[in-house]
């Protein structure tokens, strides 16, 4: 490499770190995305001017093709369809590092020291399961595979056997690089892995792991930057890790799980592991139609809205600031609520709602907005479930206890938009549906919406 | 020795700058944290755009396309999607200002 490379290299690096400095407002958020494509830019132009590079055939190819990919996903992608694109994305990150790294392995015909060697087979290893584990994730979100977490006997035991196997194998190749079968197996374990790792995992526990294979493509680049000592991949991949961890890490606590209950818990295999408390039948359930719900809105003066997951499968996100708009001009104070786990990725409901222009000084975070429940005329929860159910406080037995969740019950009233009485991704029964004070809407979100906007209109 | 030592001290000071930059991102933002730490992941680019162009052997340089084109996919469609998003994000408290169809 020579020195202008080096220092271009240094350049990028310097615009990464500014670019996520900046996204630490909405203001300057898209500046700060605009400095880090700048960098990537320079890092990009400044390699294909390094004398190595003898053919360009292939690499007008593969930049034709993939930017080709990569733009229309990007521009055609539903921002409700989010998660799995961001899981696709990480996927193909981890995958052009193990790529990398061993594309160097044959150009440097086994002569490796050992740090090389060590860091190859980590940047596999993990560049493997990445693109696999986020495969499997995107096909889990897509609904190609079932969303429920898939499980058999010994799976834990499994893993932990795949990943020391792997570790062994890699030992023997640092030990002897010139026995690439090791690097094959290796290969082949990781992709197992991969597999068994994300599929018991279910739907609402999506966020911690996107997060963290985010977390495990920038780990991936870092190891394929040892290989190659290149310090701008060493430099971006641990930035990137480090913003994964950060947010697995703020996933975990909004459930109160550590993160190896997330991985290896399983939970809501199946309905078994609901509450002590006998389930009571729908015909308990005080069941109301928009027409009544447009009534309590009409004397209201404060509400707080909480989407859920149920918001993105119904894409009810542009209803909805509709009916936020129009109960504004009734002169109701309008705000909305975000549980940290709503939706399946980090942010996911800021992004719908920003869709369908909510102005983001609307959106509380949960621990701005909890207090103010108690002060509000109406919670309207629309699609969520698990982070509005009270046992989270209240029933030590109940898987969700000690999870964090939105004081929705503290409200005046309540109204909650269903589909059915179905109990939300952790199996567990909801008692806010049988307080006196909620009214259940059973319907399609979106529709309900609609339906709630006309006799709002009609009053 | 001593490289791959610097490379670890940049390795491990870098994980630092990232914890604290990335803890003042606020939770508004984390998709687009997300997408866009991602497209700067697909730094690794620049080795494949070597192990594609240097030529020793054609496996090398068909893995090197094969990465070429995952990495591309990863940047471009990253920085694409993370500007889209970050487009979307308004302050506006008069919603009638500049509004298109939804």
């Amino acid at each position: 490499m020579t020195i202008l490379t080096e220092l271009t290299y240094l350049v990028a690096a310097i615009l990464f770190i500014l670019g996520l400095k900046y996204l630490g407002s909405p203001k300057t958020a898209r500046k700060g995305n605009f400095l880090s494509m700048l960098g990537m830019l320079l890092a990009i132009v400044v390699t294909l001017l390094d004398k190595e590079i003898l053919d360009f055939t292939y690499i007008i190819a593969g930049i034709v093709i993939g930017a080709a990919i990569g733009a229309y996903a990007a521009r055609k992608v539903e921002m409700t369809a989010m998660p799995q694109m961001v899981a696709l994305f990480n996927g193909f990150g981890g995958a052009a590092s193990a790529l990398v790294a061993y594309s160097e392995y044959i150009r440097s015909g086994a002569q490796m020291t050992t740090d090389v060697s060590v860091t190859l087979v980590l940047s596999l290893l993990i560049g493997v399961v990445t693109f696999v584990g986020s495969v499997v994730a995107y096909a889990k979100l897509q609904g190609l595979i079932t969303g429920a977490p898939v499980t058999f006997p010994g799976q834990k035991f499994a893993n932990g056997i795949l990943l020391i196997g792997a570790l062994v194998l890699g030992g023997f190749f640092v030990y002897n690089p010139s026995v690439e079968t090791f690097l094959l197996v290796i290969i082949g374990l990781a992709a197992i892995l991969g597999i068994t790792s994300v599929i018991p995992i279910g739907g609402a526990d999506m966020p911690v792991v996107i997060s963290l294979l985010n977390s495990y493509s920038g780990l991936a680049a870092a190891m394929t930057g040892f290989v190659l000592s290149n310090n701008v991949l060493i430099i971006s991949g641990a930035l990137v890790g480090a913003s994964g961890i950060i947010l697995t890490n703020i996933m975990c606590k909004a459930m109160n799980r550590s993160l190896a209950n997330v991985l290896f818990g399983a939970v809501g295999t199946d309905g078994s592991s609901g509450t002590g408390g006998a389930r009571k039948d729908k015909s308990e359930v005080a069941q109301y139609t928009a027409e009544d719900a447009a009534t309590v809105f009409e004397a209201a003066q404060s509400v707080i809205i909480v989407p859920g997951y149920g918001l993105a499968v119904a894409q009810a996100q542009h209803v909805l600031h509709e009916l936020d708009q129009l109960l504004t001009q009734k002169g109701i104070e309008v705000k909305y609520a975000i549980h940290p786990v709503a939706g399946r990725m980090p942010g996911h409901m800021n992004v719908l709602l920003a869709e369908a222009d909510v102005p983001y000084d609307m959106l509380y975070e949960m621990d701005q907005i909890n207090d103010e429940f108690q002060n509000t005329d109406v919670a309207l929860v629309i699609g969520a479930n698990d982070v509005i159910n009270p046992a989270a406080r209240t029933d030590p037995n109940s898987p969700l206890y000690g999870m964090p969740i939105l004081n929705v019950d503290k409200a005046r009233t309540v109204m909650i938009i269903k589909r059915s009485l179905s109990p939300g991704f952790a199996g567990v029964d909801n008692e806010l549906f049988y307080d006196p004070k909620t009214m259940m809407l059973f319907g399609d979100a979106k529709e309900m919406v609609t339906e709630l906007i006309k006799e709002l209109k009609n009053l | 020795m001593e490289g791959i030592m610097v490379s670890l001290y940049i390795f491990v000071l870098a994980i630092f700058v990232g914890f604290e930059l990335i803890t003042k991102v606020p939770p508004l933002l984390h998709t687009p944290l997300m997408s866009g730490s991602n497209a700067i992941s697909g730094i690794t680019i620049v080795g494949a755009l070597i192990s594609a162009g240097a030529g020793h052997s054609q496996i090398a340089k068909i893995l090197g396309l094969l990465a070429v084109i995952t990495a591309t996919i990863n940047v471009v469609g990253g920085y694409m999607v993370t500007d889209r998003m970050l487009e979307m994000f308004k302050k506006d408290k008069k919603p009638n200002k500049k509004q298109g169809a939804a």
